[in-house]
C-alpha cells in the first residue's frame, strides 16, 4: 500500500522550518514583548504581600460583580490557595491567562468584526477557526518550541491560538444578531459603516462579545495548565510535577487551586456581560 | 399638483444572477418557472407610479406582495435590479454611496413596523440619532429632538428606554426620530401594524393631525384596507410584486380592478351588514315645503351647520334647497321655496348595501335615505360614509 504517501507532515514541517528561519525577527520581537509583559505583571502582583493582594482581588470581585457572594468566595478561595502554599504559581498562572486573553482579544475582536461585515472574510476565517478548535490542543505546543523555545512565551503562543476562536466567533455572532430592521433604520438615516458599527452593532453585541471573552479566559486557563508541559510553570507546573512524582495529594491541591481561579474569573466575567447567573 | 417621487419600470429580483433572471423574465418566462429553474425570486416586477407632493400614498397588499421591498427600493435599502426612481430631479437610482447617504440624511424619514428603536439608547438619544450622525452639535440636536418628542406627545418621557415604553409610545419615538430630521418625505413601513387596534386608530388619527400641519409627502405601507381607506389620499394595490390598481379610496371601492381587489374589498369592509341605514346620519333639521320660506330654511341650515337642506311636504320628501339658492331667493324677496327647490335628488332605501352608495354619491350633494312612503329617514354624505365603512369594518374585525 505504499504507492504514494501524500507528504502532509513534511510540508508542514518545511513550512514551520521556513518560518523559524526567516521570521525569527518577528518571533523574537513577540518573545521580548510577551516576556517583559509577563514579568511586569508578575512582579507587580508579587510586590504585594499575599494577604493584601487577596484583599485587592476580593474588592475587585465585589465592584465588578456587585455581588457579596462572589467577593466572599474570592476571599476564602484565595486564602485556601495561599494556605496550601500555592500562591506564587497561582499568581503566575493568572498573569499568563491575562496576557494570553489580552492578545487573543486584540487579534480576535477585529477578526470577529471583519468576519461579520464581510462575507469573503467570513468564508476564510470560519474554516480556520474550525481547524483551530478541533486540532488537539497539544499539537500547538510542538511548533511553539522551535518558535519561542521552552517556557512561558511558547505557552502563551499556544494558549492564544487555542483560546481565540470563541472571541472571534461570538463577536461575529453578536454583530450578526442585530435585527435587520435596526440595521435598516441606521442605514435609512444615512449612517456610514463606521457609525453603524460603533453606535449600533457593537453596543448591541456587547453581551455576546463578553460571553466570548469569558469563554476565551476559560479556555486560556485550561491551556495554560496543559502548556506546563513545555515549561510554562504556574499551577500547571505543580500538577505536572505531581504527576511525575506520583503525589496524588499535591496534584489535587493544585487542581483545586485551578478550579478556584476559574470560578472567580468566570463569575466576574458573567456579571460583566450583564447576564443573569444560570439557575 | 407637483410630482415628488416618480418610480419607473422598477424591478427587483432576488438571487445570485438577477440581471440574467431579468432578461428571462422579460422574455416571457413566468415567475414560478423562474423560481423553479434558476432559484430567482421576483420581488417587484415592472412597477411604475408617482407620489404627489404633500399627499399620503398608501401602498397596500398582502404579505409577500412586494410592498415592503418596494418602499425599501425607494431609499435603496434594497438595491433595485432595474428601473429608475426620481425624487424631484434627483435620480435616486444613479446616486453614488456618498450622495445617497446625504439624500437619506436630508430628505427621507423612515418609520418601521417593529419600531427598530435602539434598545441601548434612551428615547431622546434615539430621536437624536439622525442628527448625531450628521454631526449636528449637541445643544442644537437636543433641542430639535425635544421638539420632535413634544410633537408626538412624549414630553417627559425623553429619558426612558424603549423597553420601558408601551408599543404605541415606542412607535411615537420612532415617528419622532424620523420627524427630528425634518425630512420632506416619510417612508412608513407598516408603521402601525404591530399595535393593537385601539392604539392603531389613535396613531392613525394623530398622523392625520400631524399631516395637516406638516404637509409631508408620505408613502405608507399597509396590509389593511381600513387603514388605507382612512389614511390614503391615493392607494396603490399590489399583488405578486405588481401594481394591480391605483386610485382614490372611492375608485377602488366602487370599481375594483379585478377579482382579487374585489375580494379584498368585500372581505374587509363589506361585511354586507353595512347598509344605508347603518351609515346614515339622522336628518336633523328638515324644511317644510308648505310653511317654510327661504329665511326659515336658511335659519334651519345655520342651526344644523349644513349647506343644503331636504324639504318635505306632508311627510314626503320632495327635494333639496341649497344655502346659496336660499339666500339668493331671500334677496329677491321670495316667500316660499317653490322656485329654488331642486327635485332631482337621489333616494335610496335603508336596506341598500353601503358599497352601492358610492356609485350613487355625487360630488357635493348628499344622498337621502327614505322609507317606502318616501319619508326621510336619514342623510348620507361622502366623508361620513368612508368613515363609517372603515370603522364598521374594524368593529367587525374585532368581534
Amino acid at each position: 500500500m505504499d504507492l504514494f504517501r501524500i507528504p502532509v507532515g513534511r510540508v508542514i514541517e518545511l513550512g514551520l522550518d521556513l518560518i523559524t528561519e526567516h521570521l525569527s525577527f518577528a518571533t523574537k520581537a513577540f518573545s521580548g514583548i510577551t516576556e517583559s509583559g509577563i514579568r511586569i505583571l508578575v512582579d507587580a502582583m508579587m510586590f504585594f504581600p499575599p494577604w493584601a493582594l487577596i484583599a485587592i482581588f476580593s474588592v475587585l470581585a465585589w465592584t465588578l460583580s456587585r455581588k457579596k457572594s462572589v467577593a466572599l468566595f474570592t476571599l476564602m478561595g484565595f486564602f485556601l490557595i495561599w494556605n496550601m502554599g500555592l500562591w506564587s504559581p497561582t499568581v503566575s498562572t493568572i498573569a499568563l491567562v491575562l496576557i494570553a486573553t489580552l492578545i487573543a482579544m486584540i487579534i480576535g475582536l477585529p477578526m470577529g468584526i471583519l468576519a461579520a461585515l464581510s462575507r469573503g472574510a467570513y468564508r476564510v476565517i470560519m474554516p480556520i477557526l474550525d481547524v483551530m478548535q478541533t486540532l488537539p490542543a497539544f499539537v500547538y505546543l510542538i511548533p511553539a518550541i522551535p518558535f519561542f523555545g521552552l517556557g512561558a512565551v511558547g505557552a502563551i503562543f499556544a494558549t492564544v491560538i487555542f483560546s481565540m476562536p470563541p472571541a472571534i466567533r461570538l463577536t461575529c455572532l453578536g454583530i450578526k444578531q442585530v435585527p435587520v430592521e435596526m440595521i435598516d433604520a441606521a442605514d435609512a438615516f444615512g449612517s456610514t459603516t463606521a457609525q453603524k458599527l460603533f453606535k449600533l452593532q457593537l453596543p448591541m453585541a456587547t453581551p455576546t462579545i463578553m460571553a466570548g471573552i469569558n469563554q476565551t479566559i476559560m479556555l486560556a486557563l485550561s491551556m495554560v495548565v496543559i502548556a506546563a508541559m513545555i515549561g510554562a510553570g504556574g499551577l500547571g507546573g505543580e500538577v505536572w510535577k505531581a504527576i511525575q512524582r506520583l503525589e496524588a495529594g499535591r496534584g489535587f491541591e493544585a487542581g483545586i487551586a485551578i478550579v478556584i481561579v476559574a470560578m472567580v474569573l468566570d463569575r466576574i466575567m458573567q456579571r460583566l456581560g450583564g447576564k443573569k447567573e444560570p439557575v | 399638483m407637483k410630482e415628488k417621487i416618480v418610480v419607473k419600470d422598477l424591478y427587483k429580483i432576488f438571487g445570485p444572477r438577477p440581471k440574467h433572471a431579468l432578461t428571462m423574465l422579460k422574455s416571457g418566462v413566468s415567475k414560478d418557472e423562474l423560481m423553479e429553474k434558476t432559484g430567482h425570486g421576483v420581488g417587484i416586477a415592472d412597477v411604475s407610479f408617482h407620489v404627489n407632493e404633500g399627499e399620503i400614498l398608501v401602498v397596500m397588499g398582502l404579505s409577500g406582495s412586494g410592498k415592503s421591498t418596494l418602499v425599501r427600493c425607494i431609499n435603496r435599502l434594497i438595491e433595485p435590479t432595474a428601473g429608475k426612481i426620481f425624487l424631484e430631479d434627483i435620480e435616486i437610482t444613479a446616486l453614488t454611496k456618498k450622495e445617497l447617504r446625504e439624500v437619506r440624511q436630508r430628505r427621507f424619514g423612515m418609520v418601521f413596523q417593529h419600531f427598530a428603536l435602539f434598545p441601548h439608547r434612551s428615547a431622546l438619544k434615539n430621536v437624536e440619532y439622525g442628527l448625531e450622525i450628521q454631526k449636528v452639535d449637541l445643544a442644537q440636536r437636543r433641542e430639535k429632538a425635544m421638539q420632535a418628542l413634544e410633537q408626538v406627545g412624549l414630553k417627559g418621557w425623553e429619558n426612558s428606554y424603549p423597553s420601558q415604553l408601551s408599543g404605541g409610545m415606542q412607535q411615537r419615538v420612532g415617528l419622532a426620530r424620523a420627524l427630528a430630521l425634518d425630512p420632506d418625505i416619510m417612508l412608513m413601513d407598516e408603521a402601525f401594524s404591530a399595535l393593537d387596534p385601539l392604539i392603531r386608530r389613535d396613531m392613525q388619527d394623530e398622523l392625520l393631525t400631524l399631516q395637516d400641519k406638516m404637509h409631508k409627502t408620505i408613502i405608507f405601507i399597509s396590509h389593511d384596507l381600513d387603514e388605507a381607506l382612512k389614511l390614503g389620499d391615493r392607494i396603490v394595490l399590489m399583488m405578486d410584486g405588481m401594481i394591480i390598481q391605483e386610485g382614490t379610496a372611492e375608485e377602488i371601492l366602487a370599481h375594483p380592478a379585478n377579482e382579487y381587489v374585489q375580494k379584498f374589498v368585500e372581505d374587509v369592509n363589506l361585511s354586507k351588514v353595512l347598509t344605508a341605514e347603518t351609515v346614515m346620519k339622522k336628518p336633523g333639521e328638515v324644511a317644510s315645503y308648505a310653511y317654510d320660506g327661504p329665511k326659515a330654511a336658511l335659519w334651519k341650515m345655520k342651526q344644523a351647520g349644513i349647506s343644503s337642506i331636504f324639504v318635505q311636504h306632508k311627510n314626503k320628501l320632495v327635494g333639496i334647497v341649497s344655502a346659496d339658492d336660499a339666500s339668493e331667493a331671500l334677496k329677491k324677496g321670495e316667500m316660499n321655496l317653490k322656485n329654488i327647490i331642486n327635485t332631482d335628488i337621489t333616494k335610496v332605501l335603508p336596506a341598500t348595501p353601503a358599497l352601492e352608495l358610492f356609485t350613487l354619491l355625487g360630488e357635493n350633494s348628499p344622498l337621502a335615505v327614505v322609507d317606502e312612503d318616501d319619508r326621510l329617514k336619514g342623510v348620507i354624505i361622502r366623508g361620513a360614509l368612508l368613515a363609517a365603512l372603515s370603522e364598521g369594518a374594524q368593529n367587525n374585525g374585532s368581534v
